[in-house]
């Protein structure tokens, strides 16, 4: 808690959505100051990704309340959201498939242009200015992000691990305060992890980031975050340093069942 | 840079010249009749119906189905404007797409909510009341139809298409264009880089009734009598087909598509008995060969561009203001 006395960047006060009759998460808690790197961990099932669709808009929370920056963020949609300064990747890479690397990133230039619709129909020097300042700001992000040479390559064409990292740059480029991330290292080897690893790093510095992630690749997950939460069945069981994590039985006993010696991670 | 910009304009603008002077010349001098130059223009208001649907459908992705109910809208408005009120002819047309415009908003408005199939039969369910409307308004002769001056020229015809080519074009290469792509894409992962996602939607919606609004205005005009007959299912599916036959995403197989089409479907007139048989052997046929549409999702500047890319890329980048 380095930066503990500033106002939290992200406060979420007793979080919970209900879908029929079930609780999907309830009473969740969390609070991030800027410039942390904080983890959300949980076996399958938890509720992780179903925080971070009610943090970003995609489900509105049926009780409690989501502060950014202190402000309400609760109940608006998605792309408000994001111009707030919240942006994500998804569990399952959801890149824009057909579309060449560069128009990926470009896309997420989209809000900050500001070019109206008819400068662009009639091709006034607006149009030409904004879209020349969208395509070497993406050129510069991708040199960032090592796949300036693959720029007019198709996105689907991509190994994986680099469609991971051109979902983050994509995230990136929509200017985010707060980065979400849905388990970045999913299917990825460890030597692609240890990059990811570096890149989280370099990001977080170079863009003045602060970052949530959801993984459950525990070497990746106690190796970079610096307060790590825990969801099992939709409950918040434990919080705490990547340290206290490792040895707190209520974790212990969501992942590995009950009647397992304190000692062991 | 800037040299390869200013070719790429001048080779379109090129283009437009010499297919507007062919055009001119042949009817000019009375080396085609008029059975031709209703052709002609046949195809330039079937390519404008193509091209506008295209922007719905290939770009944006919203699988709409009801397109000629605004072709309907269009084409009545238009006559109601020139034959009721006497206004001009091009501003009769203008009027018309706004007015269609107009209706693609409110429709728009609750059924892009709905996706794929729901969205389909939402659009078709629209175009039927549409023209079930027309059927029974009496004011534009309800079944029996209404009589209309035929005003509809080769050059209105050609300056439309020409407008609604470059606007659907520029509108697309552009971050506005880009943003309907991303919903087409993906929409959630669209959503959530701060695209407003259902704006996008209905402007596509609007932009395209827009046009499908002034294609009807010189349809209406084009013939002594418009009747609701004309603005049934089968005219919506006719637009669909040309653009799935293009390629869904490509304009020019959208134009491609609508031309070869119309003239195929014009040549079987010799043959009305079984004229829809052969019409429909020819759809199987291409869907059968070119599964993904005559272009695919291609352009055919993309042709030429394979080469150049590799220095360059899209047409409209670097050009310093």
């Amino acid at each position: 808690m380095k930066t503990s006395g500033l106002k939290p960047l992200l406060q979420v006060n007793q979080l919970g959505i209900q879908f029929g009759g079930l609780k999907a998460v309830s009473e969740f808690n969390l609070q991030i100051n800027k410039g942390e790197l904080i983890g959300l961990i949980g076996p399958n099932g938890a509720g992780k990704t179903t925080v971070f669709n009610m943090l970003t808009g995609v489900y509105e929370p049926t009780e409690g309340d989501i502060l950014f920056e202190g402000k309400k963020i609760h109940g608006l949609p998605p792309y408000k959201i994001t111009r707030r300064g919240i942006s994500r990747t998804f569990q399952n890479i959801r890149l824009f498939a057909e579309l060449s690397v560069l128009d990926n990133v470009r896309i997420g230039y989209h809000t900050i242009a500001k070019n109206s619709l008819l400068s662009s129909i009639f091709r006034l020097p607006a149009h030409f200015s904004n879209e020349k300042e969208m395509r070497d700001k993406a050129i510069e992000f991708l040199k960032i992000f090592n796949l300036e040479h693959l720029k007019d390559e198709t996105a689907k064409n991509l190994p994986y691990g680099m469609q991971r990292r051109l979902e983050i740059a994509r995230a990136l480029a929509a200017g985010p305060k707060l980065l979400l991330l849905d388990e970045p290292a999913a299917g990825m080897n460890p030597k692609e992890t240890a990059e990811l690893m570096d890149l989280i790093a370099f990001i977080r510095e170079e863009f003045d980031l602060t970052i949530l992630l959801i993984e459950h690749d525990m070497k990746l997950v106690m190796g970079i975050c610096e307060r790590i939460s825990v969801l099992d069945h939709g409950l918040l069981i434990a919080e705490g340093s990547p340290e206290e994590i490792r040895n707190h039985p209520k974790v212990i006993e969501a992942y590995l069942g009950e009647e397992v010696g304190e000692n062991h991670a | 840079m800037k040299t390869m910009k200013i070719s790429r304009f001048w080779i379109f603008f090129i283009t437009v010249l010499i297919v507007y002077g062919i055009g001119e010349f042949l009817i000019a001098t009375g080396r085609i009749d008029s059975f031709y130059e209703n052709l002609m223009i046949t195809i330039a208001i079937n390519i404008i119906l193509a091209v506008s649907l295209h922007l719905v459908i290939g770009i944006t992705g919203q699988l709409s189905i009801g397109h000629a109910g605004f072709f309907a809208i269009g084409a009545y408005f238009a006559a109601i404007f020139t034959m009721n009120m006497g206004l001009p002819f091009p501003v009769a047309l203008i009027l018309a797409g706004i007015v269609s415009a107009i209706a693609g908003f409110i429709v728009g408005m609750p059924s892009l909510r709905l996706r794929g199939d729901y969205l389909a039969i939402a659009t078709l369910g629209f175009a039927e009341i549409i023209r079930i409307i027309f059927l029974n308004w009496e004011y534009v002769g309800g079944a029996s139809g209404m009589t209309v001056t035929k005003m509809t020229t080769w050059q209105y015809s050609f300056i439309f298409l020409l407008i609604t080519i470059i606007v659907i074009a520029n509108f697309t290469n552009s971050r506005h264009g880009r943003a309907c792509i991303s919903i087409r894409e993906d929409e959630i992962a669209a959503d959530s880089m701060g695209i407003n996602t259902t704006y996008y939607k209905v402007l596509a919606f609007v932009i395209g009734s827009l046009f499908a609004g002034i294609a009807g205005g010189l349809y209406s005009h084009n013939f002594y009598f418009l009747q609701p007959v004309n603005f049934g299912v089968l005219k919506s599916f006719d637009i669909l087909i040309y653009v799935v036959l293009g390629g869904l995403g490509s304009m020019s197989g959208a134009i491609i598509s609508a031309t070869l089409l119309t003239l195929v479907s014009t040549y079987f007139q010799n043959f009305p008995e079984i004229r829809m048989v052969l019409y429909s052997l020819v759809l199987i046929i291409i869907m059968l060969y070119r599964p993904q549409g005559l272009m695919g999702s291609k352009e055919i500047t993309d042709l030429f561009r394979r080469k150049k890319s590799v220095k360059g890329g899209p047409h409209y980048e670097n050009i310093g203001t």
